[in-house]
């Protein structure tokens, strides 16, 4: 229902989207995954009408809104830093788009306790966003953004300046949400785990470009390159391919396309146990045991061991490029 | 900017704020190395420059008793002189208020060749001598004007005498607010169906009340009181371009300081009521902060 | 909000003209004027004795009126910043008198003070010092008129910078007045630096105030201001202008040092 295609933009001599395209599938809840300077915001922003494109087009529900005002989009857009009317109390900021859109008094009313009930601000109407905490003010920035029943709900990073926990419950609150609400979701954030967790749909991006587009299952299990497989979970090298540490078996002797690595230190992580493990050309590779195994193994510093992968073969990686050094930070995206 | 430091909500908080941590815990080491001795120096160098010297004003403005202090304070020329000081300072401020927030948003928001120019000139009022600002405004307005204005020893060249020297305060006032103002507060209300106009009268002009205000209320202080600047160029003509302050003047001269410190009351008066305007617009303006 | 084409320059033209009027031309003007007859006939005008005297006199009264006040407001900075006491809010209020009060009602305050008739009128006669018609009454209305500069620029610097370093100073063993000295002192000098570049200004400019003080005898109490009005009053236009553009070159050159140190500030240049 929202297609963007061929999309570039340019910041100056900065590149931050290079010929990106994308479907995004009515009603789902879909994750622009990457790093800081990927380009997801810019892409968000796009699709939200906040900026436009150098190239391309962007099409939402079967029309060309490439060039169409953000006014007029029927977009829901909520901030990382919540863009609350601080001047406003709840009830207003809540009525905002209502009021815009000049509505009578008792129907904006009632639609606003409807809405603060749902995000569960219920009783809130007269406070101010300075009186909220940041759970809260998000919360709201949500409430006012579903107000005016957008077609597409455009989420920039909107847990990221919030603790760890609040982090957590909301992501939960927000999946629940959308599945009461059943709008077509976009949301942009650098953290795999809340991507994994709650999208239908993961776009993961990096250096301007879409890497690859999948369920989390797809793109955890069968990664297409090797970017997209670091950055949704631990990888390890062996050899010329990249397995996941709970992929490597364990033994004492050697077995068929096994390598030879030294325990170099056995950490105990409570249920499971992780082993730093030195390969012969020098590389250091983590390996995850289940407890049970490792104390059979009797694992102990300087110990020889063998490893080999036991994921399946359509999944191992072909040999990939040398991982490139740290690149200074581009703009965050 | 010295004259904003009056009116954001820092200035408002550094009066009785209290610091952080408990009673407990041992006084900021720079405190101590003044300390109270320091603060007792300081405040008699204060008391003795300021407050003893505007105290004998009030005293003095009694020394005829009550009904001279009236008689000086309600004669027809003190009243007229009054009503006109606070006139064309509310006329100041108005336009102030108009003209400074339209200035500043250019300086803000808009891009042109020579803007730090331009942003640098508009605290020249600050440094600039008033006499020289009253001479340089009548070699301009005046009788030799060579683009033809002349309104030497009119009204008209109070208020452009008074405009001139207030230039910088509501501009100063407003630019840092809108320079802070958050832009994703502009970029919701568009993305929530916002035109322009709406954007500005809902979001970003509420935002910016305080800081006009307080701007305003600075020009008309320095306005009421305002000589140099006018002096030449109003000709001082009583009942008619006659301002408060030179009133004073002329009392002094003509040896009533009884009087001229009664009129200096009302003006003192004024000054106070200001002053406590423009704390309080301060921290009105922070209350949403956090 | 992005403003459309139209509006945009609409509002810059508006802007632009306004201060055009009030600001540049005027300022423009003074300088055309005053060089209208050229250079040789400006510096004559500047370097008459009472020019000189009184270029002397400006900056005589600057030199003794600004340390006292910047000492004043480091003092008084730290200690609305970083003490506690009551009667903050009361200080505060008077600190910003001398922004509020008119500077005819400032001369006047001081007459009436230190004036033959004023309440140290008796005995400043008694041991023989003048205050009001000579040089002490300018310098003391200076003083008051440029009094809250410092201390309205660096107590915002000493709260925000917060006196975390000066509490690690104390832990690492800095006395109070070696953390003065080496922490705080250094942490609010560009504070203290625009304070007195402020102060200055307001001192070379005061008008009103001395006005009133000064008793204005040529030669002994005219200040380059007061040498403006003089000169007018006796229609010695050009020499009113010639002074005017020297004092206005000052101005100018405060401004310069303002917006470099602003923009110095905002580079955290500290």
């Amino acid at each position: 229902m929202i297609s963007v295609t061929g999309l570039t933009k340019r910041f100056g001599d900065y590149v931050a989207l290079d010929d990106v395209s994308l479907e995004v599938p009515d009603g789902s809840l879909t994750a622009l995954l990457g790093p800081s300077g990927s380009g997801k915001s810019t892409l968000l922003r796009i699709i939200g009408g906040l900026e436009s494109p150098d190239v391309g087009r962007v099409v939402i529900r079967g029309e060309d809104q490439t060039s169409v005002a953000p006014q007029r989009r029927g977009i829901g857009f909520v901030f990382q830093h919540y863009a609350a009317f601080k001047h406003m109390t709840v009830r207003d900021n809540v009525a905002f788009g209502l009021t815009v859109r000049k509505r009578p008094k008792d129907e904006v009313a009632a639609k606003v306790d409807e809405l603060l009930e749902i995000v569960g601000l219920a009783g809130y109407q007269k406070r101010y966003p300075s009186q909220l905490s940041g759970g809260q003010r998000q919360r709201m920035a949500l409430a006012r953004a579903l107000a005016v029943e957008p077609k597409v709900l455009l989420l920039d990073e909107p847990f990221g300046a919030l603790d760890a926990k609040v982090r957590a419950d909301l992501r939960e609150w927000l999946r629940k949400l959308h599945e009461e609400v059943n709008v077509t979701t976009l949301l942009v954030t650098h953290d795999q785990e809340e991507a994994m967790a709650i999208a239908d749909q993961i776009a993961v991006m990096d250096h301007s470009r879409i890497e690859q587009v999948g369920t989390p299952r797809e793109l955890y299990d069968r990664p297409q390159t090797p970017f997209v497989m670091r950055f949704l979970g631990p990888v390890t090298r062996l050899g010329e391919t990249l397995v996941r540490p709970h992929d490597i078996a364990l033994s004492l002797d050697a077995r068929p396309g096994s390598f030879e690595a030294q325990v170099a230190r056995v950490v105990h992580l409570g249920f499971e146990v992780r082993a730093e493990l030195v390969l012969g050309d020098g590389e250091e590779i983590e390996v995850q045991l289940p407890r049970g195994e490792a104390d059979e193994l009797e694992l102990g510093v300087g110990d020889i061991v063998h490893v080999r992968s036991t994921a399946l073969p359509s999944a191992l990686r072909v040999p990939d490029a040398p991982v490139p050094a740290a690149e200074p930070d581009a703009l965050s995206a | 900017m010295s004259a904003t430091s009056l009116t954001g909500p820092r200035s408002a908080a550094s009066g009785g704020s209290a610091p952080a941590g408990g009673a407990a815990r041992r006084a900021a080491p720079a405190w101590r190395s003044t300390g109270a001795l320091g603060l007792g120096v300081a405040t008699l160098w204060l008391s003795v420059i300021v407050l003893l010297p505007l105290s004998a004003v009030v005293v003095h403005s009694l020394d005829g008793g009550l009904g001279a202090f009236w008689d000086a304070v309600t004669s027809r020329q003190a009243l007229s002189a009054l009503r006109f000081t606070v006139l064309v300072s509310l006329a100041t401020a108005l336009i102030n208020v108009i003209g400074g927030t339209l200035i500043a948003w250019v300086l803000v928001r808009d891009r042109f060749p020579g803007k730090r120019f331009v942003n640098a000139l508009i605290d020249l009022p600050f440094a600039l001598p008033t006499i020289v600002a009253g001479l340089v405004l009548l070699t301009l307005y005046g009788q030799r004007s060579p683009v033809g204005i002349d309104i030497a020893f009119t009204q008209a060249a109070v208020l452009v005498a008074l405009l001139f020297v207030t230039l910088p305060f509501v501009i100063r006032s407003v630019q840092p607010v809108l320079i802070e103002l958050d832009t994703e507060m502009e970029e919701a209300a568009l993305s929530l169906g916002a035109r322009n106009a709406t954007i500005f009268r809902r979001i970003v002009l509420p935002n910016l009340v305080p800081a006009i205000l307080s701007g305003a209320a600075l020009a008309f202080a320095r306005a009421v009181g305002e000589f140099g600047s006018i002096v030449l160029i109003s000709g001082n003509i009583p009942f008619k371009t006659q301002v408060s302050s030179v009133y004073v003047f002329n009392l002094i001269e003509s040896d009533a300081p009884t009087s001229a410190a009664a009129v200096s009351t009302v003006l003192l008066l004024v000054s106070l009521a200001v002053l406590l305007a423009i704390r309080g617009l301060g921290r009105w303006g922070a209350r949403h902060d956090r | 909000m992005t403003v459309d084409r139209r509006w945009q320059l609409s509002l810059r033209v508006v802007a632009l003209a306004y201060l055009g009027a009030l600001l540049f031309v005027p300022v423009g003007l003074i300088f055309y004027r005053t060089f209208e007859h050229g250079l040789a006939a400006v510096w004559e005008s500047i370097t008459t004795p009472a020019a000189i005297h009184a270029f002397q006199l400006t900056l005589e009264v600057t030199l003794i009126a600004v340390p006292l006040n910047t000492l004043f407001g480091i003092v008084m900075a730290i200690a609305l910043a970083r003490g506690r006491w009551r009667g903050k809010g009361l200080i505060n209020a008077f600190i910003d008198l001398p922004f509020a009060v008119s500077p005819i009602v400032i001369g006047l305050s001081l007459v009436l003070v230190y004036g033959v008739h004023g309440w140290f009128g008796g005995a400043l006669a008694n041991a023989g010092i003048q205050v009001i018609f000579s040089v002490p009454g300018i310098v003391l209305a200076t003083i008051f008129v440029s009094l809250p500069f410092v201390v309205r620029e660096v107590t915002p610097v000493l709260k925000e910078i917060g006196d975390d370093q000066e509490q690690a100073a104390a832990t690492l063993g800095a006395g109070a007045w070696t953390t003065f000295r080496r922490i705080t002192l250094p942490a609010i000098r560009w504070g203290v630096a625009y304070g007195v570049v402020l102060s200055v200004a307001r001192c070379i400019g005061e008008f009103g105030a001395v006005s009133v003080v000064s008793g204005k005898i040529s030669g002994e109490t005219d200040t380059l201001t007061l040498l403006v009005d003089k000169r007018f009053s006796n229609f010695d236009l050009a020499g009113a202008y010639a002074a005017s553009a020297l004092l206005a070159l000052i101005a100018l050159v405060t401004l310069l040092a303002m917006t470099t140190m602003n923009r110095r500030r905002e580079e955290g240049d500290t």
